[in-house]
């Protein structure tokens, strides 16, 4: 992939708006509890940001900072971090997913948030991976 | 043209069409999904997860099984795409 051809207005607007398009975006994974949102809402808010990024700082930028490897590995961590919480359940000794036995004063609203974090980094992985493999197809 | 392949596609159709037409209303609280989990959803989830939103509760605790599979899909998406498309070799 080439350089994208973009002018000073587009790489001044992107490079201003991705901080805030990536608070949004933690804001939406963290607040699923108690207002709409939640990890696949706010992983597609996440990675749409680094796709602004790509926008105007090109594939390769992005790609020095956030290299293939790390996005795939973030990919599978999401699914094995909400895996693990079902496996951790399994140890204390309940259901699968059945948080109420992990620690905490409320427990299965902690193991949602943990889930809901595990889903989010998916999706961001998911979406940049698609993304990055679509742009750098020959 | 394959008239084969429009037959079947007709008739799959048709059979969902006459499988909807039992379906409840909806929003019509009588029906049997509103009155054998809802009632529970909505009055104890909040009490049971302490999570005010109670999508969120249905979505990640009670149904939290169903999420894991919809994580997984998300992934294997990413994981198909990425072996169809990327065929450069990495330089190391």
């Amino acid at each position: 992939m080439k350089e994208m051809a973009t002018s000073t207005i587009v790489r001044v607007v992107c490079r201003r708006l991705v901080p805030f398009v990536q608070i949004f975006g933690l804001y939406v994974i963290m607040h699923g509890h108690s207002s709409p949102g939640g990890g696949f809402q706010g992983g597609v808010i996440l990675a749409s940001s680094f796709m602004l990024l790509v926008l105007c700082d090109g594939l390769e930028a992005v790609q020095q900072k956030f290299s293939v490897a790390l996005v795939s590995v973030a990919t599978s961590a999401g699914v094995l971090l909400y895996a693990g919480v079902g496996i951790l359940c399994l140890l204390l000794g309940a259901n699968y997913l059945d948080y109420s036995v992990l620690p905490g004063a409320e427990p299965r609203s902690l193991g949602m948030l943990v889930i809901e974090v595990g889903v989010g980094i998916t999706v961001t992985g998911a979406l940049v991976s698609i993304f990055s493999d679509l742009l750098s197809f020959e | 043209m394959n008239y084969l392949h429009l037959v079947i596609t007709g008739l799959t159709g048709l059979l969902l069409f006459l499988g909807s037409v039992d379906m409840p209303n909806t929003g019509d609280p009588t029906s049997a999904p509103a009155v054998h989990v809802s009632p529970r959803y909505i009055e104890d989830s909040l009490e049971e997860t302490a999570v005010p939103n109670m999508v969120t509760a249905v979505l990640a605790d009670y149904r939290g099984f169903d999420t894991l599979g919809e994580a997984a899909v998300v992934f294997t998406g990413a994981m198909a795409v990425l072996l169809i498309l990327r065929t450069k070799r990495e330089e190391p």
